[in-house]
């Protein structure tokens, strides 16, 4: 036993010195992603970005990417296994990830870690997510235009904070252009199924909902919108192709400006540990082209909201804002703080049904 | 026309043999699939066979197959025994899943006691939560004869809605911004089952887990019970009349495959998966199914089998980011490598024979 | 409540179909004697070679055709594994699930993000402007129909053929069948492949009608739901669309009261057909005479002719 935990801490030692073994003159940055990259929709969206690092960069970057990676023992592995390999920086694109990454991280101080949409850092941990919500403000906006039956669905994935901001600033968008509107709200309980995110879809415009949003991962309720006549919006990816006229719009998740950014710091050897959550303006959400459908006038004031929030004259939570049970929110004027959405657990006033628990 | 001939004894030759023509079997055609997506092949196979073992980085990844195979080991003994004796439990998937809920809930449930006592209970409770579950096919089968297989199975899909229920609900972390998660076991040192020796991720559950692999080969060769689960399994007449009880046999092989695949889970969620998720399953109960076949249900050929799907996963994964293939041609791989592991193994209790009658 | 009842069993009806016709299939596979737990890589790869081949020739028949013989075609790496190899039937089955997925997912690279032909409806002489009845039984595309007759046609099969019989001989006692020269092994070879080829179909249906695209690991665990809708309809043909419909109905009925502003504890619904599953085994079960009717009692087990 002795001689065993010799040996081990031996081979610790290696280890610990494993990430500055490595020395070559190209840049090297791995991904791991939790979904297959043929998604078409989170992990789609990431590996799009790891292709823009290397088209950026050229021969200068070398990017490595391990697909569907389990979140637990599996992930803290792989990115192991991606520092051993000489990595230099490593984006570890899943909540779920969060444990692993810091782990990891502890053992290769010389390497960077970007973990996205978490909430624990390292010195040598950054986090990143981008504000959905100022997407979902615009979509809303269109979506609270373009019904005619005042209603929209909503396919919802788990009610973490994420989730439920993203269902009020759509609500909000859209009940400030009509008052009318109602939101229909099925929890799915799942990121990925898309025989589930169909019949959800399905359900919802049984229910009298003609527009769908979504988020959740597929392209599923896309296609059911374009096949029963609906409307609905890409979510992650643009998602066009699944539905050709149902598309009004969509919320593209760009990581491209942030890995290049993030890369080139590594290169430059400015990099350093950071939180951060960037909107329309910085370029990690984008709003997908209009469709054609859309009236010339929706289309302008859908537009000036986006310039608002990319300008900073409107928020997408800004008062008088109640919470579902009349109590006050946001006074009249006041924005939401970073710290109240970030572990938002409440739907605004208006929006029928509970969140789950 | 060839065909099949029992031979009197298993061959000790193909015993040996029959494994390596398998794995040959698959770098052959696992290779022609790599070269079909324009890798090279001797590479691919390289990183996935040797890599883990002895390659640059190996130091590391022994380890990491050491913890991917322990469970994988630990459940496919538990469920060896009841296959011999003809007992089919296929639900160690569920078994898992209900001793890590139930040993995790105990041990959040004592959040943040910080007592010695806490983690040998939470084992104590994830095997016997794994326990329990596997005792309701053994009443179903033992009072209704209600048939084990499709027991065990459906109540898989009943354990894992029962995980969403929990992690959804009663055992999400306070803390957590509502996601679908528990407290993490790392933050609550009381609970956590942490790697022994910093770097080779060796945990408890790998110790215990070889200790279980001597412990039954004791108990299959020199045990009166494993003589009893053979003869229950090869002579079920023979073994009544030898005074073996078909329903005892029936709950002490259920009751042990659900207990070690408790513990299994337990071991597992305290300590490489770090937390109860909704992802937290991940397939292995039914994966040492076919460990334990691959194994002939013999303790060391079960570590052997489970050491080498570990040593595929490992490898499946090196080949993914320094090849950059998809993750479905290692599963190809893997389902390849099974075909062959399961086809070649034929020949250990029979003989090819050409003759020129006509096989039925 | 203002649900529609009239379009929920409607969609439920679709939601149903690709799991009706993968249990079919399996149902003969168990009646003749075997457990094949493959049932989730032989669907997707059906879903997958049905989505190819339908984009490729616009035509959804065409589809459904190449996807039954993708279906058959894994299915007898099964059959040769457990029937001539003598392979453990679980263990190749578990190993035929990790196949197909991985396979369809290298043979669909390239074919995400493509509509597939659309499914016409049958047309039933306008019956399908009827009230209540018109949208729930004669609005649907052809394969719901089809699902239904091959439940009937292999009741008939089962209950009135020589064929049947014989099947049944083999899964209840392979060594008598045996005995009375019935081709053991060549019976079970073809129910396998009838398997195979309606889990393709079923597969299909997924990638065609219901979702309709191809992602990777579309089926999410469908194949599992159909083994289950096997016992539950205690193999008896016309349960299988009663228990097809519990269980697709369950998740449609959840979704759907949801989108009413029903709070759901969704989880503990989802195991409610598992459980009554169970209960509708042990019933059976616990009658030693009429489980004998049902339950195949050489199921799973290895058969060679010499031993």
């Amino acid at each position: 036993m002795k001689l065993l935990k010799t040996l081990m801490t031996g081979a610790a030692l290696v280890v610990g010195l494993g990430g500055m073994a490595q020395a070559e003159d190209k840049t090297k940055v791995g991904f791991v992603y939790v979904g297959p990259v043929g998604d078409f929709g989170w992990s789609y969206e990431h590996n799009e970005g790891r292709k823009a690092v290397e088209e950026a960069f050229g021969d200068k970057v070398e990017t490595m990417f391990v697909e569907s990676v389990p979140e637990g023992a599996d992930s803290e592995r792989v990115m192991t296994q991606m520092a051993l390999d000489g990595a230099d920086l490593i984006f570890t694109t899943s909540f779920g990830y969060m444990d692993p990454t810091i782990n990891v991280a502890k053992k290769f101080p010389n390497v960077k870690f970007e973990h996205a949409t978490g909430y624990k850092q390292a010195d040598n941990v950054s986090t990143y997510s981008a504000r959905f919500y100022e997407g979902r403000s615009v979509i809303g906006h269109i979506a609270g235009h373009m019904t005619k039956s005042n209603t929209i669905g909503y396919i919802a994935s788990f009610p973490i904070p994420e989730v439920i901001r993203g269902i009020n600033a759509a609500y909000i968008a859209a009940k400030k252009v009509n008052p009318d509107v109602k939101l229909k709200i099925v929890w799915a309980y799942t990121w990925f199924d898309p025989a589930k995110e169909a019949d959800a879809a399905t359900a919802l415009i049984e229910q009298g909902a003609d527009i769908i949003m979504q988020h959740t991962d597929s392209p599923a309720a896309m296609t059911i919108a374009e096949e029963k006549g609906m409307y609905a919006f890409g979510q992650a990816s643009d998602m066009k192709q699944f539905g050709p006229t149902a598309r009004l719009s969509s919320i593209i998740d760009d990581w491209a400006p942030y890995y290049i950014a993030r890369t080139q710091a590594v290169m430059d050897g400015t990099w350093e540990s950071t939180s951060t959550w960037d909107g329309i303006k910085e370029g990690m959400v984008g709003i997908g082209d209009f469709s054609n459908d859309i009236p010339a006038d929706v289309q302008a004031s859908a537009t000036a909201l986006k310039e608002a929030l990319i300008s900073g004259a409107t928020h997408s939570f800004t008062g008088p804002v109640n919470k579902q049970d009349g109590s006050s929110w946001l006074a009249s004027g006041e924005t939401a703080d970073d710290g109240t959405l970030a572990g938002m657990n409440f739907y605004v006033e208006g929006i029928e049904g509970e969140v789950p628990n | 026309m060839i065909r099949l001939e029992p031979r009197t004894d298993p061959s000790q030759t193909m015993i040996i043999l029959t494994p390596i023509l398998a794995v040959l079997a698959t770098m052959v055609v696992g290779g022609i699939l790599f070269v079909t997506l324009g890798k090279n092949p001797f590479e691919a196979i390289r990183m996935i066979f040797w890599d883990p073992l002895f390659g640059e980085h190996a130091f590391y990844y022994r380890g990491q197959i050491l913890v991917k195979a322990a469970p994988l080991i630990m459940i496919a003994l538990g469920l060896s025994f009841g296959f011999r004796a003809g007992i089919w439990n296929i639900g160690a998937e569920g078994q898992f899943i209900m001793g890590a809920v139930m040993g995790g809930a105990t041990g959040l449930a004592l959040y943040p006691l910080d007592s010695f006592i806490v983690f040998p209970l939470m084992v104590v409770m994830g095997a016997l939560g794994g326990f329990l579950w596997a005792m309701i096919p053994a009443f179903l089968k033992i009072r209704f004869n209600a048939n084990e297989i499709l027991v065990s199975l459906m109540l898989v899909y009943v354990a894992f809605n029962f995980l969403i229920g929990m992690v959804t609900g009663p055992l999400r972390n306070p803390d957590g911004f509502n996601f679908p998660e528990s407290r993490s076991f790392q933050d609550f040192p009381a609970a956590h089952n942490p790697e022994l020796w910093a770097g080779t991720g060796i945990h408890l559950g790998v110790l215990t887990t070889l200790g279980f692999v001597i412990l039954a080969y004791i108990m299959i060769t020199r045990h009166i019970f494993g003589f009893n689960v053979r003869l229950a399994g090869q002579a079920p007449r023979a073994a009544k009349f030898a005074g073996v009880s078909p329903n005892k046999m029936i709950a002490i092989c259920l009751g042990l495959s659900g207990a070690l695949a408790g513990m299994a889970g337990l071991f597992e969620v305290t300590g490489p998966a770090g937390k109860l998720t909704t992802t937290f399953p991940l397939g292995y109960g039914f994966t040492a199914i076919i460990v334990a076949f691959l194994g002939r249900l013999h303790p060391i050929g079960i570590l052997l089998a489970g050491l080498l799907m570990a040593v595929t996963y490992v490898g499946g994964d090196i080949i993914q980011s320094q090849l950059s293939l998809p993750k479905a041609s290692i599963q190809v791989f893997q389902g390849m490598l099974l075909f062959f592991l399961l086809a070649v193994d034929v020949l250990v209790n029979f003989r090819l024979r050409i003759s020129k009658r006509i096989s039925k | 409540m203002d649900i529609s009842i009239v379009s929920l069993l409607a969609t439920l009806i679709v939601a149903a179909t690709p799991i009706l016709l993968a249990a079919t299939g399996e149902l003969i596979v168990e009646k003749s004697g075997v457990l094949n737990l493959g049932v989730e890589g032989m669907m997707i790869i059906g879903a997958i070679c049905g989505f190819i081949a339908a984009v490729n020739t616009d035509s959804p028949l065409i589809g459904f055709i190449v996807a039954a013989l993708a279906g058959a075609a894994l299915s007898l790496l099964f059959a040769v594994l457990t029937q001539y190899l003598l392979a453990n039937q679980v263990a190749s089955g578990l190993a035929l699930t990790l196949f197909g997925l991985g396979l369809s997912a290298l043979l669909g690279h390239g074919y995400s993000g493509i509509k597939p032909p659309s499914s016409p409806k049958m047309e039933w002489f306008g019956m399908a402007e009827l009230p209540v009845v018109g949208p729930i039984f004669f609005n649907h595309d052809m394969m719901v129909y089809f699902s239904i007759f091959l439940v009937l046609v292999v009741w008939l099969f089962l209950k009135f053929t020589r064929g049947g019989l014989i099947l049944r001989a083999v899964g209840e006692n392979h060594e008598a069948a045996h005995a009375l020269g019935y081709k053991v092994i060549r019976i079970r070879i073809l129910a396998i492949m009838f398997g195979g080829s309606c889990a393709g179909m079923g597969g299909a249906y997924l990638s065609l009608v219901r979702v309709p695209q191809w992602t990777e690991g579309m089926t999410a665990g469908a194949g599992w739901i159909a083994l289950a809708i096997v016992v539950f309809a205690s193999w008896k043909p016309w349960r299988l669309i009663l228990g097809a419909y519990l269980f697709g109905g369950v998740t449609i009925l959840q979704l759907n009261l949801q989108a009413n502003g029903f709070d759901m504890p969704v989880s503990y619904l989802s195991m409610a057909p598992y459980l009554v599953t169970i209960v509708v085994l042990v019933i059976m079960s616990a009658d030693r005479r009429r489980a004998s009717l049902n339950a195949p009692a050489s199921l799973g087990k290895i058969f060679h002719a010499s031993s």
